[in-house]
C-alpha cells in the first residue's frame, strides 16, 4: 500500500507541473476564446456583453469570409503540393542515392535554414522576387531584353515563400520513413526482376506513406493559419483568413469576431487532424 | 546511363539546396550592401553593422529574446524532463490521454494559440509582457522536450536504475548518480531545442507584446511593415551564424538524421 501511494505521488508530482502549465496556456485560453466567440462585445471595461450567434452568423452571411476561408484552404493545398513535389524526391535521393559519408552533412545542410529567423527569410524573398530584383537581374544578365517577371505582391509569391519555409519539414518526415526501409527489400524486388518504377510504386512509396502523410499534415496545418507570409509577400492579394483574424486582434479590436473566425479555422484543422490521427499516431511514437 | 542518372540526382539535390539557401544568401549580402534600398549591384560596406551597434531598440529587443529563450529553456527542460521520466518509468491509467494532450501545442496554429492567450491574459489581468510570452513559449517547448528526452530515456532501460536501487541507493541518489548522467545528452539537446523554439517564436510574442516591449522577431515584423532597415539584415547575419553553431552542437548531442 505504501509503495502504491509513493508511486502515485511520484507520477502526480512528475506530470502535474507540465499539465498545469499547459492548462493555463493552451486549454484554458481556448475555452475562454470559445466563450468570447458567442459574445456581442468583449467584456472588457464597462461593456455589457450578451450571448449571441451573430459572430458565426457573420461568417455564414458574408461571402467575403467564405471566400477567404476557401483561399486559405487552397493556399494550404498548393503549398503542401509544392512541398511534396520538391521534398519527396529530395528525401528519396538523400535516403537511397547518396553515399553514406555525404548523407549526414547534406541532411544537416537541409535542416539548417530552419534555424534562421522565419521573418527575415520571408523578407529576403521580397528582394529576390520584386521587379528589378535578383531574379529579374539574373534573367536580364542572360537575355538583355527579357521582360520583368517580378511576382512580388501576387499569390504565387506567397506560395514560393511558404513552400520555402515548410520544405524542411517535408524532407525531414519523408527522409525518416524512407531511410528506415530495409535495403534487402529493394534488392529482393530487383532480383525478382522489378523495374525501378515498379520498385518505387510497390515498395518505396507504400512503406514511406506514413512519413509523407505526416509531412503533409505538418505543412498544411500551419499554412492555413499563416498571416505573416501573406502580408509581407502578398500585398493586396495577401488577404487570408489568417490576416483577417490578426486584424481583429491588433487593428479592429473586434475580439468576438476574431474568436469566432479562429474557431472556424480550428474546426478545419481539427477535422484534418482527426482524419490523419491514426496514421500520425503510428508514425510519431517516440514516447 | 548510370552516369547520367547520377548527375541528374546530384543536380536535383543541388537545386533544392540553392532554393533553400537563396534568401539566406541574399540577406547576408544585403547586410554588407551600402544602399539602404537594396540596390544592385552591391557596394560593399559594413555601415549597417556600425548602425546596429548604436541601435538600442534593436539591441534591447535582442537582449529580451536571449533572456526569454534562456529562462524558457531552463523551465521547459526541467518540467519536460520530469514528465518524460513519468512516461518512461511508470505505467498508469490516463497515460495515453496525457500523451495525446501534448499534440495541441504543436498542431494548433500559433495564430489561434496566440490570440486565445491574449484574450485570457488580458481578461484575467495576467496582462501582456515578457512574463506572458514566457508562459506561452514554455507551453510550445514542452512537447518537444518531452519527445527528445523521452527518446533518450527509451534507449536505456530501467535495469541500471533498478540495479542501483537494489544496491541501496535512495531514489534521489539513483536520479543524480544514474539517471541524470545517462539522460545528459538528451537533456542538453532538449534545452537547445527549447532555446531555439523560443528564440525564433514570433506569432505568440507578437500578440502578447505590449507597446514598448518587444523581442527580436516582433521588432523585425514591425520594421518590415514600416520600412525595413538593413540593420535587421546585419543582426540576422550574426544570429544565423550563432544558430548554425548551436545547431552543430545540437547535432553532436542528439542522433537524429539516421544511422551512423
Amino acid at each position: 500500500m505504501r509503495i502504491e501511494q509513493r508511486r502515485r505521488f511520484a507520477i502526480l508530482g512528475l506530470t502535474a507541473p507540465t499539465y498545469l502549465w499547459l492548462a493555463l496556456t493552451i486549454f484554458l485560453p481556448l475555452s475562454v476564446m470559445l466563450y468570447f466567440s458567442f459574445l456581442t462585445v468583449a467584456p472588457i471595461g464597462n461593456r455589457e456583453p450578451a450571448l449571441t450567434f451573430a459572430q458565426y452568423g457573420a461568417f455564414l452571411d458574408k461571402e467575403f469570409y467564405r471566400f477567404l476561408t476557401w483561399r486559405s484552404v487552397m493556399m494550404g493545398v498548393h503549398v503542401t503540393l509544392g512541398c511534396v513535389l520538391i521534398g519527396y524526391p529530395a528525401a528519396l535521393i538523400l535516403a537511397h542515392h547518396v553515399p553514406n559519408r555525404w548523407r549526414e552533412a547534406l541532411f544537416l545542410l537541409i535542416v539548417l535554414p530552419f534555424w534562421s529567423n522565419a521573418l527575415v527569410r520571408i523578407f529576403s524573398w521580397t528582394m529576390v522576387l520584386r521587379e528589378n530584383g535578383l531574379i529579374d537581374r539574373g534573367l536580364q544578365a542572360i537575355f538583355p531584353d527579357a521582360p520583368s517577371v517580378g511576382i512580388l505582391f501576387t499569390y504565387p509569391a506567397i506560395i514560393v515563400g511558404l513552400v520555402h519555409s515548410y520544405l524542411p519539414y517535408m524532407i525531414l518526415t519523408c527522409y525518416i520513413s524512407l531511410q528506415a526501409i530495409d535495403r534487402s527489400l529493394i534488392e529482393a524486388a530487383r532480383s525478382l526482376g522489378a523495374s525501378n518504377l515498379a520498385i518505387f510504386r510497390r515498395v518505396l512509396l507504400p512503406l514511406s506513406l506514413p512519413g509523407l502523410l505526416a509531412g503533409m499534415v505538418l505543412v498544411f496545418v500551419p499554412v492555413i493559419g499563416s498571416f505573416m507570409e501573406p502580408r509581407i509577400l502578398g500585398g493586396l492579394e495577401g488577404v487570408t483568413l489568417g490576416t483577417v483574424i490578426e486584424d481583429q486582434f491588433t487593428a479592429v479590436f473586434n475580439w468576438p469576431l476574431g474568436a469566432a473566425l479562429s474557431f472556424i479555422l480550428l474546426a478545419i484543422v481539427l477535422t484534418i487532424l482527426a482524419a490523419a490521427y491514426p496514421l500520425l499516431r503510428r508514425n510519431l511514437q517516440p514516447f | 546511363m548510370k552516369g547520367l542518372l547520377k548527375s541528374l540526382v546530384s543536380g536535383y539535390l543541388a537545386l533544392v539546396l540553392v532554393f533553400l539557401y537563396l534568401p539566406i544568401a541574399v540577406m547576408m549580402v544585403m547586410a554588407f550592401n551600402q544602399s539602404p534600398l537594396y540596390r544592385l549591384p552591391v557596394v560593399w560596406d559594413t555601415v549597417w553593422f556600425e548602425e546596429l551597434a548604436g541601435n538600442e531598440r534593436l539591441l534591447g529587443a535582442s537582449l529580451n529574446s536571449v533572456v526569454l529563450a534562456l529562462i524558457n529553456a531552463v523551465i521547459a527542460t526541467a518540467l519536460g524532463t520530469m514528465a518524460a521520466l513519468a512516461f518512461a518509468r511508470y505505467q498508469f491509467r490516463g497515460k495515453t490521454l496525457l500523451q495525446i494532450l501534448l499534440f495541441p501545442p504543436i498542431t494548433i496554429p500559433w495564430l489561434i494559440i496566440g490570440t486565445s492567450m491574449l484574450i485570457l491574459f488580458f481578461w484575467t489581468g495576467i496582462g501582456r509582457g515578457l512574463h506572458a510570452m514566457l508562459l506561452g513559449h514554455v507551453a510550445l517547448s514542452l512537447p518537444y522536450v518531452i519527445v527528445v528526452v523521452g527518446a533518450r530515456l527509451k534507449s536505456f532501460g530501467v535495469t541500471l536504475e533498478e540495479a542501483a536501487a537494489t544496491l541501496g541507493a535512495s531514489p534521489w541518489q539513483v536520479f543524480w548518480r544514474v539517471s541524470a548522467p545517462v539522460m545528459g545528452p538528451g537533456i542538453v539537446a532538449a534545452a537547445l531545442f527549447a532555446f531555439a523554439v523560443s528564440f525564433d517564436q514570433f506569432v505568440i510574442s507578437y500578440f502578447l507584446a505590449p507597446p514598448g516591449i518587444s523581442t527580436l522577431p516582433v521588432e523585425i515584423y514591425s520594421a518590415i511593415r514600416k520600412g525595413f532597415t538593413p540593420e535587421i539584415n546585419a543582426i540576422s547575419t550574426i544570429i544565423i551564424l550563432v544558430s548554425m553553431g548551436l545547431m552543430l552542437l545540437f547535432a553532436r548531442f542528439s542522433r537524429f538524421g539516421g544511422e551512423r
